[in-house]
């Protein structure tokens, strides 16, 4: 018989946690919004802020001078690196959310030959990593005569192991397969049933996969660096040649942290939602 | 007879070409789709790696465009040049100091957040925010704050009436810096990982266990860390293969970039960069690369194992038998002590 101290203690666990529990939740918030405030505080100063052993730690007022210098640095090429930036990763989010959505529902949903021995194949190839191949990745857009050009970042990543691993095991569950038989006995081709049965299934997860590879495709840093002109860089590219050079005037180098975050940051307010829910979603259960 | 299985239902009144044309189309429709990631992972992936190894064997003329075959030398010259050690040594060292405390803490974290707390989406938003900042701007920001003389970590040290650390000439304060970097981006991504798994548990174990007098400590190392088994493996796996891949970091630690006028932050990959297209030795970068592959699924395959390890027992009682074995050893302990616990309350 349950005594209702048992009754109590049962109940707690699913009760409002204690005040230290929020507590520690507000300390780790900080150490989250602390670096973007820093960058603000000494972008919002001059080139003796980072000196100061006084340092205010409110904002002081040399923000948009600097905002200036960032965005009219020749050496920099902000406006070009923003709209690079802005161009490629859209360009990829969109590409790999297509190809993987169609390759996932062939390895969900319809039925082949080497299915099972392809799709290992496709997850084998996430553990690779990418400096394996920087070399004549080089040497081949070297050849082409495409070092420099924004395309040579976009071509390797147009599409995604982990998006198609992703969109594979999304789709296996999203969809009935009698759904995928109903449209064929009403006559639809393959490629009809992926667009009226598969695409909108697949909508939520691809909202997450695209945002996922929005987020990478932005902050990528590695190949766009040894592939990409300085003068057509991408922010991060961009953002390195700020520090580049004896003096570095660090109240010029975190205001382009800050502007070069922004977007990112934006979109995040919007659907940042989105994206937690989709990296709760895709985790490994169990 | 192809021996795909076909769900196409037989129809009389249809015309032989049609059902022929329906018939291509299923069989070759799943190629098709799955085709541009393959072409182009074999474009980008697959040939680059295995070009690659041809490469790693030769002395690569960057003005010919092809290289002379000396066989496994430039491997040897990867491996007696004492920098690749030093290069080897830092990326252990920071890899270790990243991955493990931001582990611990991404649990820790989760935990929390397990809790049924309110505005949840707010902090679960909150801990993300680190995540979406690009790693080249994470660590401009992090290097100015480990400055060495004006830094804002070692004005705070030297407030506390503590000395000041030379974070950009100590190979280890170096460490400890770049791990920070590290760890600052993605303990927030593992965390919700981690929580996923978490609200996968069972809450009746929670319950069972509360009934048996398991405090939250005894709570969380007997039902929850067990239970996070597979999702512990997989985010030390991916963070050993992105650990050990560290570049972004040690480039943009100082202003010259080559990872320390003493090496002290040289990693594997800033290394691999140096020698690519610094020196534009292809060659030796190649077996750089192939080296470091190989590091990585050792590490990997070393992680796999200990993980597996750590937390096995319980976890495969978990597993296996949820709902009872999973409580038999709390039981075993906490049977005397219960009766003592209900007295007192």
């Amino acid at each position: 018989m349950p005594s209702p101290s048992k009754n109590v203690r049962r109940a707690r666990r699913f009760s409002r946690p204690s005040p230290w529990v929020y507590l520690f939740l507000g300390v780790v918030l900080l150490a989250s919004v602390f670096p973007f405030y820093w960058s603000f505080l000494i972008g919002s100063g001059d080139s003796y802020t980072v000196r100061d052993p006084h340092m205010s730690w409110l904002p002081g007022g040399n923000f948009w001078t600097n905002v200036d210098k960032v965005v009219n640095d020749p050496s920099v090429n902000f406006w070009r690196a923003l709209w690079n930036s802005i161009y490629s990763s859209t360009l990829i989010a969109v590409s790999v959310v297509f190809f993987s959505t169609l390759a996932g529902w062939a390895f969900s949903k319809l039925h082949f030959r080497g299915r099972g021995r392809l799709l290992v194949m496709v997850v084998a190839t996430m553990a690779v990593p990418m400096q394996l191949g920087v070399v004549p990745l080089y040497i081949m857009f070297s050849e082409l005569g495409w070092t420099g050009n924004i395309g040579a970042i976009i071509i390797p990543s147009l599409t995604s192991a982990f998006g198609v691993f992703w969109m594979t095991q999304y789709l296996r569950q999203a969809v009935p397969d009698e759904l995928i038989e109903a449209a064929r006995v009403d006559g639809a081709s393959s490629f009809r049933s992926f667009l009226t049965v598969g695409v909108p299934a697949a909508r939520p997860a691809a909202a997450m996969l695209g945002l996922f590879t929005f987020v990478s495709a932005w902050n990528n840093f590695f190949w766009p660096f040894i592939v990409l002109d300085r003068q057509d860089p991408t922010l991060p590219v961009a953002l390195s040649l700020l520090q580049s050079g004896y003096f570095v005037d660090y109240s010029v180098v975190l205001t382009g942290v800050l502007l070069a975050t922004a977007p990112l940051l934006l979109l995040f307010v919007f659907a940042g939602k989105q994206l937690v829910s989709g990296i709760m979603a895709g985790a490994v259960k169990g | 007879m192809p021996s795909h299985r076909s769900i196409l239902p037989q129809r009389n009144g249809d015309s032989a070409l049609r059902e022929k044309l329906t018939r291509w189309d299923v069989k070759s429709a799943p190629y098709l789709y799955i085709a541009p990631f393959f072409l182009i992972f074999v474009a980008t992936g697959l040939f680059p790696i295995g070009y690659t190894a041809v490469i790693s064997l030769m002395e690569w003329d960057m003005v010919r465009g092809t290289g002379e075959f000396v066989g496994f030398d430039q491997y040897w010259r990867v491996l007696s040049a004492p920098d690749f050690w030093i290069a080897l040594r830092n990326t252990v060292s920071i890899f270790l100091l990243s991955t493990i405390p931001q582990l611990v803490a991404a649990i820790i974290i989760a935990a929390a957040l397990d809790r049924n707390i309110r505005a949840r989406t707010f902090w679960r938003m909150s801990v993300l925010v680190p995540y979406v900042m690009a790693p080249v701007a994470v660590a401009l920001i992090f290097s100015n704050m480990f400055g060495d003389k004006f830094g804002l970590v070692n004005s705070l040290l030297t407030q506390l009436g503590m000395t000041s650390i030379p974070w950009h000439t100590d190979p280890f304060a170096s460490h400890v810096a770049i791990a920070t970097m590290v760890n600052f981006r993605w303990t927030g991504y593992n965390t919700l990982i981690l929580l996923a798994a978490m609200q996968a548990i069972p809450r009746e174990y929670y319950e069972a266990a509360t009934v048996d007098g398991a405090g939250a400590i005894r709570q969380f190392l007997s039902i929850t860390i067990p239970g996070l088994r597979g999702t512990l493996i997989f985010v030390v796996v991916t963070s050993t293969i992105g650990g050990l891949q560290v570049f972004d970091e040690p480039r943009m630690y100082d202003h010259t970039g080559t990872g320390g006028p003493d090496n002290q932050w040289l990693t594997i990959a800033l290394y691999l960069y140096n020698v690519g297209w610094g020196e534009w030795d292809f060659g030796r970068a190649a077996a750089m690369a192939w080296i470091l592959f190989a590091l990585i699924l050792l590490v990997g395959l070393i992680n796999l194992i200990v993980t597996r390890g750590l937390v096995r027992d319980d976890a495969a009682a978990v597993a296996e038998n949820p709902g009872r074995r999973v409580l038999r050893p709390r039981r075993t302990t906490h049977d005397n002590a219960r009766p003592v616990e209900e007295a007192n309350r």
